[in-house]
């Protein structure tokens, strides 16, 4: 991997056999195409990427180090911010990987609502993904109609946790609350109507001849590249490597449902589109086979170390008054170790490290953005395409500035 | 997988407690690179999944600073953690494994950046979150979580000397203030106080 300066007197040009003139083009931090605030520096031959440097860090907000001073559930919310396109799934994932160290093993019901939340947000993310996607190659009219779905789970994210897009619905051993009454049905319902306008989707971009013109061939990764490059998620199985999270470390009960992993074969523009439509039916079909099986029950384990006692038993009951003001105050008692854990989250693998010493509060949180490693690769990916390509693969990508940078 | 093989292979991994089903082994810094090349090329594990830097306070002494890597078999579907620990407290260095993983290009350069750990024979080991004169490591437990003063970055020309960055103020913030070690719930005070709340009281 050869990495250079900016330094580029002719003789360098000359020397790789180019002789146009090379110039330095700012890509953002602020443009329509990067989706966010990144910045690529590109050095041009004329039209054509010879290089290519993304600079990121312009969203960091230092989370990792925030973590290390507040308690675990305070640190769920500050998970929305990560990737807020898909604010629930991130936060399930914190959740899981606390869970994970603290050995506790969470009740069916909170299982299910965590799958069901966790593929809606996929929906969601992949949604608002190839809308930015669509608009990317010039049709501003798949915006719209995946921005009409979009609306409907906001809706449905709202009666659920009361926020359209800060969710902080997961806590340490189960949720915020169960789920509102009739909220299933509602989800069923947006299931229902969901299939045909997906395939009106489908329909209007998928075969139009712009788009195929500008995204089949174009940003090639092999499987070795994906998986050099730490590519996870819809990105490395649209290069035709089979890995989803979900079945081969399945975690929330997965390997109970039924799906199917959608896999590309030319790992191009195109295959990442058509991997991403194919995600959103397999996530109807996740839901609606876990909404037929939700069984009954609590969703917060019975364990008072861990979570919060009722509210109205907190008022009346001396003991669980202290459980209640111990926990806000102190946090769950985490025992001492590591754990790390990775969710198949709408862009990749959303990985947690915690390292405990004890106590409530974490000594060492790292998060594994799949967006970071994502645009790393872009460094390989983009070079030797032209110009207008860099938009494309840009969008077919699929990242979230809040999570690369965190 | 088969562990055991990769332990006969590889005879300086020492096992280390894992409470998460992954198994882990701690590393010595001189044979990383050798690990993570028998990793890839005899083991299947094709992907560099993760490397978190640590800090384990400044009583650890030579062995602060450290990394954990975590590798991903796409075939056999398992991870592996590696722990390395640096041997200097004042110039921590470990050896770079881009050469076998291109993800650890930027995953160490985050990790220099936020926690100073050089790595050897790295491309070009550049900050990457912060900007490119900053002159902290912010993640360090040292390091107060309110911030430190700095110049500002470059790109605000004809600022210098007149502004800078200085610590954010915390007082009555939801961050846990240094009466985390006290014995007694009541000395606990659960919002922070000006200039008090640093991570190092944590430990």
């Amino acid at each position: 991997m050869e990495q250079k300066e900016f330094t580029y007197p002719e003789a360098a040009a000359l020397a790789e056999g180019r002789v146009g003139e090379k110039m330095v083009l700012n890509l953002g931090p602020s443009h329509p195409a990067t989706h966010g605030v990144l910045r690529l520096k590109l050095e041009l031959d004329g039209d054509l990427i010879t290089r290519c440097d993304p600079m990121v860090g312009y969203l960091h907000r230092g989370q990792e180090k925030i973590a290390e001073n507040m308690t675990y559930n305070q640190f769920i919310p500050f998970t929305d911010r990560l990737d807020y396109l898909a604010p629930l799934s991130n936060n399930i994932a914190f959740a899981q990987c606390v869970e994970k160290l603290a050995g506790l093993e969470i009740t069916d019901r909170c299982k299910a609502i965590r799958v069901i939340c966790c593929e809606l947000s996929r929906i969601a993310s992949h949604l608002v993904g190839l809308a930015a996607y669509g608009m990317d190659a010039g049709s501003t009219t798949v915006f719209m109609y995946c921005f009409t779905q979009r609306e409907k789970l906001c809706t449905l994210f709202e009666q659920l946790t009361g926020a359209r897009m800060t969710s902080s619905y997961a806590r340490i051993g189960g949720l915020a609350r169960d789920i509102p009454e009739g909220w299933l049905g509602n989800v069923n319902s947006f299931a229902n109507q969901f299939l045909p306008a997906l395939d009106e989707i489908d329909n209007l971009i998928t075969r139009n001849k712009i788009f195929m013109d500008r995204a089949v061939g174009i940003g090639v990764i092999t499987p070795e590249q994906a998986m050099q490059w730490g590519l996870t998620g819809a990105n490395l199985r649209a290069s035709g490597v089979a890995t989803d999270l979900r079945k081969d470390v399945p975690y929330l009960g997965y390997n109970n449902y039924e799906f199917d992993v959608a896999i590309g074969v030319h790992g191009d523009c195109y295959d990442r589109w058509l991997v991403r439509i194919e995600e959103m039916r397999q996530s109807i079909r996740i839901i609606r086979q876990a909404i037929e099986k939700m069984p009954e029950g609590n969703v917060n384990i019975n364990n008072k170390m861990f979570t919060l006692p009722q509210k109205d038993k907190v008022l009346r009951n001396m003991e669980d008054l202290i459980n209640n003001f111990v926990l806000i105050t102190q946090g769950p008692d985490i025992p001492k170790g590591e754990a790390y854990f990775e969710a198949d989250n709408p862009k990749g693998a959303l990985g947690f490290y915690v390292m405990s010493k004890g106590g409530g509060v974490p000594y060492r949180v790292k998060v594994r953005s799949p967006s970071f490693l994502s645009l790393s690769a872009l460094q390989e990916i983009l070079p030797g395409h032209h110009m207008s390509d860099a938009v494309i693969i840009l969008g077919s990508l699929d990242f979230v500035l809040g999570e690369c940078d965190r | 997988m088969n562990f055991e093989k990769l332990l006969a292979e590889l005879k300086f991994l020492v096992a280390r407690p894992s409470r998460d089903g992954i198994v882990a082994y701690d590393c010595p810094r001189a044979n990383l690179l050798k690990a993570a090349q028998t990793l890839r090329d005899n083991f299947e594990f094709q992907s560099l999944s993760d490397i978190a830097s640590i800090d384990m306070g400044e009583d650890a002494g030579n062995r602060r600073f450290g990394a954990v890597y975590h590798f991903f078999s796409h075939t056999k579907k398992c991870y592996v953690r590696l722990v390395v620990m640096c041997d200097s407290q004042e110039e921590p260095v470990l050896p770079s494994i881009t050469p076998v993983y291109k993800s650890a290009d930027w995953l160490e350069r985050e990790a220099f950046d936020l926690m100073g750990i050089v790595f050897e024979n790295h491309p070009s080991l550049r900050r990457i979150l912060m900007w490119d004169n900053y002159p902290w490591h912010p993640l360090r437990k040292d390091f107060p979580l309110a911030g430190k003063e700095s110049p500002l970055p470059e790109t605000f020309a004809g600022n210098e000397g007149v502004t800078k960055v200085i610590p954010a103020p915390e007082n009555g913030g939801p961050f846990h203030s240094p009466s985390c070690g006290a014995k007694f719930v009541s000395e606990r005070e659960p919002r922070s106080l000006d200039g008090q709340c640093s991570a190092i009281d944590n430990i």
